[in-house]
């Protein structure tokens, strides 16, 4: 379990408790968080689970696997921080976690 | 117009299906898609991906897929409208006309949504100000690429479409190709050439840039492009090209009158029909309780809304089911009887 805590683009702040072994996507769409769409259901296949990691947190999380860039390259304002939410498998370490999620999703 | 028991909007692997089930109980159908190609996501997301959980498919990619639904449409005359939006569906006595971005209209008592997680579009750039300049100086694809010669082409993108078309475009025309970090997720050949070609100043790459700005007035003079450390650079171009693949967007299907949830539909699971009589959603596009995304839904989905649509096209007919096993009527469809 972990807590995530997700900052829309007009800054607001949903704290959410968040089971490990889902993704941080997941925890989004269970939980209503408005801004990530993930119109593929998970599959790295559409890069509208795009969220922004902080710095500090981009460097501890699970690295990004084959893919990942590649779909990144077509996400709406992709920075050096992007991920695909959909990657992120929430853990125990993860507690504490903040992601930006962008304007739009494309 | 054309006249049709059924139209089906999605030529997924839920519309082929929904097709083969409409054309074995004896009804006509016609089948729209936005894509220049059958097979939906199956085609465009994932062609060469495994999946492991269609029925009776130990393992298949979706072009697999795609093709083996095909050849289970062989027996019959299915007619495609591919490149083609529906963009208008109204009510006209007891049919639904509909109209596509392609000029076709449909007069028909059954639409079928099969549409996935909508019609794919190009995916755009982020600044406002590029809309004003799109289809005149910025594009999303190359239908002429005649008007390219001579002038300064700036192509952004790192896929094979953005690689392909810098290398081809360099032959006659000045070639920017900016791309938002260093590596490129085309074939690695093509990946060599364009190297090549950058080295003998054939390109002018660009990496960890993104487009920032665009100017001009009727045309586009020059756009400004930001390094990843915050750096603008001016360049002068008289064309732009966008190549950051497709997005599925429910597009007109918002205005229909349609119950919405999110980005799906609200079905019944008697006949997958939406809140008004005689279109139906089936496939990933649709909703109720207890809905998976799976493929397999889709076919059960197709299969019932079929049935419902004979109601509709057949109103003085009684529907028989049938097996396919025994049913002289359906084997001689498929064409396994004289």
């Amino acid at each position: 379990m972990a807590k995530i805590t997700y900052i829309t683009s007009d800054n607001q702040t949903h704290t959410i408790e968040v089971q490990n072994g889902l993704t941080v996507m997941e925890g989004a769409v269970q939980n209503d968080i408005p801004g990530i769409d993930a119109d593929c259901g998970g599959g790295m296949a559409c890069a509208t689970c795009h969220v922004y990691v902080k710095d500090d947190w981009f460097n501890k999380i699970p690295k990004k696997e084959d893919g990942e860039d590649d779909m990144l390259d077509m996400a709406f304002e992709p920075k050096t921080n992007s991920r695909l939410s959909c990657q992120i498998i929430v853990s125990d370490e993860l507690d504490g976690l903040e992601v930006n999620i962008p304007s739009k999703q494309a | 117009m054309k006249k049709t028991d059924a139209l089906i909007i999605g030529a997924g692997p839920t519309g082929l299906f929904t097709a083969h089930q409409l054309k074995l109980i004896g009804l006509d159908c016609e089948i729209v898609d936005n894509l220049d190609k059958i097979g939906g996501q199956c085609i465009e997301l994932y062609p060469d991906k495994p999946i492991y959980d269609i029925p009776a498919v130990p393992e298949c990619t979706g072009k697999e897929l795609t093709n083996n639904l095909l050849n289970q449409l062989k027996p019959f005359d299915i007619k495609f409208h591919l490149s083609e939006r529906v963009e208008k569906v109204k009510k006209e006595d007891n049919n639904w006309l509909v109209k596509t971005s392609g000029g076709n209209s449909f007069l028909t008592p059954n639409v079928i949504i099969a549409g996935g997680v909508g019609s794919f579009e190009p995916r755009k750039f982020s600044p406002k100000e590029c809309e004003k300049f799109e289809n005149k100086s910025l594009f999303y694809s190359v239908k002429d690429k005649n008007i390219f010669k001579g002038k300064t082409v700036s192509i952004f993108g790192g896929g094979d479409s953005a690689l392909d078309w810098a290398i081809e475009l360099s032959k006659e025309s000045k070639v920017n190709l900016i791309h938002r970090r260093d590596e490129f997720r085309g074939a690695q050949a093509t990946v060599d050439k364009m190297h090549a070609l950058v080295k003998v100043g054939k390109i002018n790459l660009f990496t960890k840039y993104q487009m920032a700005n665009v100017h001009g007035e009727q045309m586009i003079k020059n756009i400004d492009i930001k390094h990843d450390n915050d750096e603008i650079k001016n360049l002068k171009t008289e064309y732009v090209l966008g190549f950051f693949g497709l997005i599925m967007q429910l597009g007109p299907i918002t205005n229909w009158g349609l119950n919405l949830n999110k980005k799906t539909i609200e079905v019944d699971t008697e006949k997958f029909e939406t809140n008004q009589k005689g279109i139906y959603a089936v496939g990933d596009i649709c909703n109720y309780p207890g809905k998976l995304k799976l493929i397999l839904s889709g076919f059960h989905e197709g299969a019932l809304a079929a049935r419902a649509c004979f109601k509709l096209a057949r109103p003085n007919e009684k529907y028989r089911f049938e097996f396919t096993t025994t049913s002289t009527s359906l084997l001689k469809r498929l064409g396994k009887k004289e």
